[in-house]
């Protein structure tokens, strides 16, 4: 549906110091090349509680983002202070109390479903809040739009710019904002490392050159993509690169509370001049100051549609308009279709928040939150696994008893020293001898650490007539009375 | 000069065609996208710079091969500079290892659990690429070829007589500490008939209780034992280890326990021979190899001289 073509102009200003804006959605309906240009977007700068509420977001997820990695955390002496670092170099992933052995990713893809059940909830809830507030392309995108509007000013100056020639003013405005994203995209790179390794020992090295070199090459892709992306692709992420677009529609109805252009109040709209009667006519003085201020170009007031990221700037911009012409506010607002319908046949708004698809996001986060709570609660902080050597299968030994190796890997996910037991049960007759370890079988291992050792299992010849022994590995700390165990069993060659 | 034809163009898109066609196709001739037009570009002048700092092209005869570049790189340097660095940085432990073998013998290896696992990952390594071959990647052994994880040694089982035996050796004449001994080929050079070595290998197979037939002369088999084979394998059968004659009273036959095999072994003499480690590894690696081997659960050495290392026998219970 497209609103804005072939309108009766009605000519003349609406009220003081509302100007038109010369501007086109740029995804507006009609026939369009299927190679066409990109078309330069110049978000207007606008006020308002939702530019507000950018900010601060802005500044709180940039600060969380950068300041991070300076957090520490004290493990104790043995283990890195840092308070959220993926640990590559002794494959260990930390975050904050939660500490993630390789073994252990499925924490991690619990946090990734847990997130993925937050952004269904927010987006079933109010649209695509993430994609306008908390989508880092959002957040770097905004930011680099304000450096681009620090040096050349806003909508208006930069399209005078753009059109003029190569000037001294172009070239120091132009040269001056790629400097300063530039920076930024480098600091955003240089911050990403600093996740994987101590952030202040990096720092340090960074700039001595003493870094290792995949610290350059990842500061330096990332430095690459934020400049780009952020810089100078923008819109076309999401509008191109962007799955999530595609699944939103699947995720909002019509009772989600989405940036809406009310219908039922704006209809029909068309130029309005002071003084004029509102009576028979819509408030839209189609001015298009939402189009302008838009970051993805189009227009609010042909419906929800795939550009949209929910950012509410056109509410701010049309807000601001609406107070211009004494009309009241919230033309276009967070909304539901179901309301625009209702209002339009006469009746009251209402905001209906438990629907059953709510219910079940907000039920399977809990779920979710609890089982990964519990399971970190209940962490073994003691592993064992048992190897049998099968290359010999088995040893004959010259007495006819039979011998088997195996090599037991035994984890230590505690922060201290332990001596563990090691109790191997499934034959009365079976003798243990653990390499290394003299006199009683206890096994000594040192904090966070992972030691393997070689075990030898002999069963004499009367136990080697049957052919397959089930025996189990069991660790016992006798300090804590947490036990582990580990599964395995002993061939002795004979006949099944 | 071919004339430039103009191109057919497509009705519905109004796009030059190439004129190529396939059962009523025509292909568009669009014109390649931007970005992989300069992508393209791009990797023509990366090639060109590629080629002025590395080795690109071969050179004229006479010219060495091929042109250098400015950068002058070279593969084979790097692999020696990643080999030298490996071994700088593999050096301090076998430094550590050697020096604590010399000072407390290779029980003190079982002291520190670092230096064990880096003895048992050295070992290993130098195991799979040098004896694996013959004694198997896991120390099993095979027919002829000694399995080194059972607690029957031909030659020795402590650290000091398995790396003597690596070092020099067996039936090596290349190497002057090398582990000689020989046993005749009683049948093919003659020695004994038929017959002889029919009962002397009933004899044999007494020894370790094997069972052999009712008809077994093993009154003859005994007397030709003591004639010919008591002087190395020991009048009671148990072998000699400062000979390498291997003991014949136990379950463990190197050249295979049937009857037929016993008899073949003594036909023909056996003759196994392992090459002298001694020149081809460094001294450090043959002491991880013989720590390793040693280390494989050598049964007889490892007990009698770690007797507190084996604990008592464990009371598993039943599973």
């Amino acid at each position: 549906m497209n609103l804005i073509h072939n309108r009766p102009d009605a000519g003349g200003d609406a009220a003081e110091g509302v100007a038109r804006n010369d501007v086109e959605a740029v995804n507006a309906a009609g026939q369009r090349d299927l190679y066409q240009k990109r078309q330069q977007i110049y978000p207007k700068l606008v006020h308002g509680k939702f530019r507000m509420a950018k900010w601060v977001f802005l500044v709180l997820a940039l600060g969380v983002y950068y300041l991070l990695p300076f957090v520490r955390w004290d493990r104790g002496p043995d283990a890195p202070s840092q308070a959220v670092l993926i640990d590559f170099p002794n494959t260990r992933f930390y975050f904050f109390f939660i500490e993630i052995w390789p073994q252990e990713v499925y924490y991690i893809t619990g946090l990734l479903i847990l997130a993925a059940l937050v952004l269904f909830l927010v987006t079933a809830l109010f649209g695509r809040v993430w994609c306008g507030y908390a989508c880092p392309q959002t957040v770097w995108t905004d930011l680099f739009i304000a450096v681009e509007r620090l040096f050349e000013g806003d909508r208006n100056k930069r399209i005078l710019l753009d059109r003029a020639p190569m000037s001294f003013n172009k070239a120091w405005r132009k040269g001056g904002k790629h400097a300063v994203w530039v920076l930024i995209a480098a600091a955003t790179g240089g911050a990403w490392i600093l996740y994987f390794h101590d952030a202040f020992d990096l720092l340090r090295d960074f700039f001595t050159g003493q870094a290792p070199l995949t610290a350059y090459l990842f500061c330096a892709v990332l430095t690459f993509t934020t400049y780009s992306l952020a810089g100078l692709m923008r819109e076309q992420v999401c509008i191109y690169m962007c799955p999530w677009p595609r699944i939103q529609a699947a995720l909002t109805d019509r009772e989600s509370l989405n940036v809406t252009y009310r219908t039922d109040r704006g209809e029909p709209r068309g130029r309005h001049k002071k003084g004029e009667s509102w009576e028979g006519r819509g408030d839209c003085i189609d001015c298009k100051a939402c189009v302008a201020a838009c970051p993805m170009g189009i227009d609010i007031r042909d419906g929800a549609q795939l550009e949209c990221i929910g950012c509410a700037l056109c509410i701010d911009a049309c807000d601001d308009i609406m107070d211009k012409i004494s009309r009241p506010r919230g033309l276009i607002a967070y909304d539901t279709d179901d309301n625009v319908t209702r209002r339009s046949q006469g009746e009251k708004p209402r905001f209906s928040f438990i629907r059953p698809r709510i219910i079940l996001y907000v039920v399977l986060v809990i779920g979710v939150s609890a089982l990964m709570m519990l399971g970190l609660n209940t962490r073994d902080e003691l592993g064992l696994h048992a190897d049998r050597d099968r290359n010999p299968n088995f040893v004959v030994l010259t007495d006819g008893s039979v011998r088997n190796t195996y090599t037991i890997n035994v984890q230590n996910k505690a922060y201290a020293d332990r001596a563990l037991r090691l109790d191997v049960a499934g034959d009365p007759a079976l003798q243990v001898q653990v390499l290394g370890v003299r006199g009683e079988t206890v096994l000594e291992i040192g904090p966070d650490r992972t030691r393997l050792f070689q075990v030898f299992l002999t069963v004499p010849p009367e136990a080697a007539l049957r052919h397959s022994i089930p025996v189990t590995f069991t660790i016992t700390d006798p300090a804590t009375g947490e036990t582990a165990t580990a599964e395995s069993f002993l061939v002795t060659g004979a006949a099944p | 000069m071919a004339e430039h034809e103009k191109m057919p163009v497509d009705e519905i898109t109004g796009v030059e065609t190439t004129g190529h066609e396939w059962d009523g196709i025509t292909e568009l001739d669009n014109p390649l996208p931007r970005w992989w037009l300069w992508i393209f570009y791009a990797s023509i002048v990366w090639s060109i710079i590629y080629m002025i700092f590395m080795p690109a092209w071969p050179a004229l005869p006479g010219f060495d091969g091929h042109t250098r570049g400015l950068r002058n790189h070279s593969e084979r340097a790097n692999v020696a500079v990643a080999m030298s660095e490996l071994e700088a940085r593999r050096g301090p432990m076998f430094e550590q290892l050697q020096r604590v073998v010399d000072d407390g013998g290779v029980t003190a290896i079982l002291d520190d659990g670092d230096l064990l696992n880096f003895t048992l990952a050295a070992g290993r390594s130098a195991f799979g690429d040098n004896c694996a071959t013959c004694h198997g990647a896991g120390g099993g052994g095979g027919l002829g070829y000694p399995n080194l994880r059972d607690d029957d040694w031909i030659w020795g089982g402590s650290y000091d007589a398995i790396r003597h035996t690596i070092v020099g050796g067996v039936r090596w004449d290349a190497h002057p500490d090398t582990r000689f001994s020989q046993m005749p080929a009683f049948g093919r050079d003659g020695l004994l008939t038929r017959d002889e070595i029919s009962a002397v290998t009933d004899y044999v197979m007494t020894l370790s209780a094997l069972t052999v037939s009712a008809d077994a002369d093993l009154a003859l088999g005994s007397e030709i034992y003591a004639a010919q084979c008591a002087s190395c394998h020991g009048a009671d059968g148990r072998g000699d280890t400062t000979q390498g004659a291997p003991n014949l009273t136990n379950n463990i036959w190197l050249y295979g326990g049937s009857r037929e095999q016993i008899q073949a072994s003594i036909h023909r003499g056996p003759y196994g021979a392992m090459p002298s480690w001694d020149n081809r590894l460094p001294e450090p690696v043959i002491t991880a190899l013989a720590a390793y081997v040693y280390l494989l659960g050598g049964g007889e050495t490892l007990a009698s001289m770690e007797e507190a290392s084996l604990p008592a026998p464990q009371t598993g219970q039943p599973g």
